[in-house]
């Protein structure tokens, strides 16, 4: 692929990343980072590609090492942040009901 | 490709499941921006990863599949027990570890494929050799800066600032001398050696960049680093010719940038202030740790604390990291539980930045099973601190200390708090009268109407509980 073609691929993704991302409540900072974090261990496909025409121990142990480091950044941070979300996950049913029952406690002792 | 190659490993193909890939990945962001679909969009983005993985692995010149599966096994016994394992408290420093390692194999990615060039006849084409050049500087420091992140969230390394002399003429010498290697290798020299040393002086300068940083800015700098980490890996996709690799590492650099903007604002920080390191390192000028230990401060007891709990009628919990390293969140739903028994209405104040980082609160509370509604976010919950009787601070110090709003000379003069100080009744859960992350002396501790529980967060709130049930 030409330069040019990449560049125009290259500036049109920035403008879909700084889109993407509006109005995060600040609650969704957190997990936000870590997908974000989990998308760029995409370097592991860099690795992959290399490999196979790399010549020479230190350039292959170099290339392992990459996977690794490239796979731990993919598979860790994306359960990462399911671990996070995890946590949110029944949140939206509940308070609706949970804020029904707790009102009328707080209209009595006003009382 | 020439020979007898299959339809799936024709490129166009290949092509097309990046395509699938890069639908997944900005679909999975844009899921992300809420909560209810926060949880699937990390799903989808997934998803789009195994489409970007798989795909790159049909390429007909990818082979060599043993030390791929060496290496990808490695990864995966040493990332998913990491992940699994990993406390809710230590959640920011293994974030902050998965990003180091994502930089590091930049840096590594960008080495070997200039080994590669070398051993080819020479350096590569500008238009390759540029993008190598600057996946490795920034790749290397990402690494590094990163690791010492984590030190620092860790407490490996002391969360302080740590400054040395002219550090900021030695970032700017040390990042002249990065630059000066890559131009001279960019103007025709062809040098393993050079190469090296960019990626010796990004290391340093990685680790020059973060140390001087205090612990409470911590936050803003992996999502910096992560933005970083993002562009260094789009820069390898221009070097290698890999659309996968420019769309998700361009992706990522900039959404990063726009939640370290985010982060920043929130903190009422600037990024060039944060980078130019130092908060919490000064003492403050006016009202200083010096004085501050001679003001009385009036401690009280459990037995005390739960009379006052038990019979207010609204009750804030501002909670802070200290409840976070204590794990008292379970014990403080449970303390929350029998006072609403008793008609008390309680509600927790959650500061965007308490904890150490964004949403930190949120998510410990929620695994408590707070119910949803009783967070409230600083802006909703400060209106009503006036009329609140008690507001309990469990570990938290910063997000609460009124020299934000009062004091011009201190260093988090700006800060948006939580006014728990406007409440009738103030008591702060602490372990000792030292200073909060940042480094800061707290006048909220000498005001009258403040009472300080000295203690391990958990068992505090435990013996409150005990003496609650009492009553």
């Amino acid at each position: 692929m030409d330069l040019l073609t990449e560049l125009t691929i290259l500036v049109l993704a920035a403008f879909v990343g700084f889109e993407v991302i509006s109005k995060v409540p600040n609650t969704l900072h957190t997990p936000l980072m870590s997908a974000t974090n989990a998308i760029h261990g995409i370097v592991l496909v860099g690795g992959l590609l290399l490999i196979g025409e790399a010549g020479g121990f230190l350039n292959e142990l170099l290339l392992v090492i990459a996977i690794a480091f490239g796979t731990i950044n993919v598979v860790g941070g994306f359960l990462v942040t399911d671990r996070m979300l995890e946590m949110f996950k029944q949140r939206k049913p509940p308070p609706k009901q949970a804020e029904a029952a707790e009102e009328p406690p707080r209209l009595e002792e006003a009382a | 490709m020439t020979y007898t190659a299959s339809f799936f490993q024709d490129p166009d193909f290949i092509r097309v499941l990046y395509i699938v890939a890069f639908i997944c990945f900005i679909y999975g962001l844009r899921l992300l921006n809420h909560p209810r679909t926060a949880r699937r969009g990390n799903m989808i983005a997934a998803v789009g990863m195994a489409f970007a993985v798989v795909g790159t692995l049909l390429y007909d010149f990818v082979s060599d599949y043993l030390l791929i599966a060496v290496g990808m096994a490695v990864g995966t016994v040493v990332g998913v027990p990491a992940a699994r394992s990993v406390k809710m408290t230590a959640m920011p420093q293994m974030v902050a570890l998965f990003n180091g390692v994502g930089g590091g194999a930049v840096a590594l990615i960008s080495f070997v494929e200039y080994r590669e060039a070398l051993a080819a006849g020479g350096n590569p084409e500008l238009e390759q050799l540029i993008p190598i050049l600057f996946a490795a500087i920034v790749g290397s420091i990402s690494f590094w800066g990163s690791n010492i992140a984590f030190g620092k969230l860790q407490e490996i390394l002391p969360g302080r600032p740590i400054q040395l002399p002219g550090q900021q003429v030695l970032n700017i010498a040390l990042l002249a001398v990065v630059l000066a290697c890559a131009v001279i290798i960019a103007a025709g020299t062809e040098s393993e050696l050079l190469f090296l040393a960019i990626l010796i002086g990004a290391a340093l300068l990685g680790n020059m960049f973060v140390l001087p940083i205090g612990g409470a800015d911590m936050p803003v700098v992996i999502s910096l680093l992560n933005a970083f980490t993002g562009l260094s890996a789009a820069a390898a996709g221009l070097a290698l010719d890999n659309v996968a690799l420019i769309v998700g590492g361009m992706l990522v650099g900039a959404s990063g940038s726009i939640l370290t903007t985010l982060m920043a604002e929130a903190m009422n920080r600037s990024i060039p202030n944060i980078v130019a390191g130092g908060f919490g390192g000064v003492t403050v000028a006016g009202s200083g740790a010096g004085d501050g230990e001679a003001k009385p401060v009036r401690s009280t007891d459990a037995a005390d604390v739960a009379i006052q709990l038990a019979y207010a009628s609204k009750v804030v919990v501002a909670p802070g990291y200290g409840m976070a390293v204590a794990q008292a969140q379970h014990t403080v739903r449970e303390l929350a539980d029998e006072l609403e028994k008793r008609g008390v209405r309680v509600d927790y104040a959650i500061h965007p930045v308490a904890g150490r980082m964004p949403g930190h609160m949120n998510v410990l509370l929620a695994e408590a099973d707070v119910p949803y509604d009783h967070l409230k976010e600083m802006d909703d919950i400060n209106p009503e601190l006036p009329q609140t009787d008690v507001a309990l601070v469990i570990g938290a110090n910063d997000v609460t200390n009124p020299a934000a709003r009062e004091e011009e000379g201190s260093p988090i003069y700006g800060m948006p708090i939580l006014d728990v100080d406007k409440a009738a009744q103030v008591i702060v859960l602490k372990r000792s009268m030292n200073t909060g992350f940042a480094g800061i002396d707290n006048p909220l501790f000498y005001n009258e109407n403040t009472a300080l529980l000295f203690g391990d967060a958990k068992e505090s709130v435990a013996a409150v509980l005990a003496e609650v049930k009492e009553l």
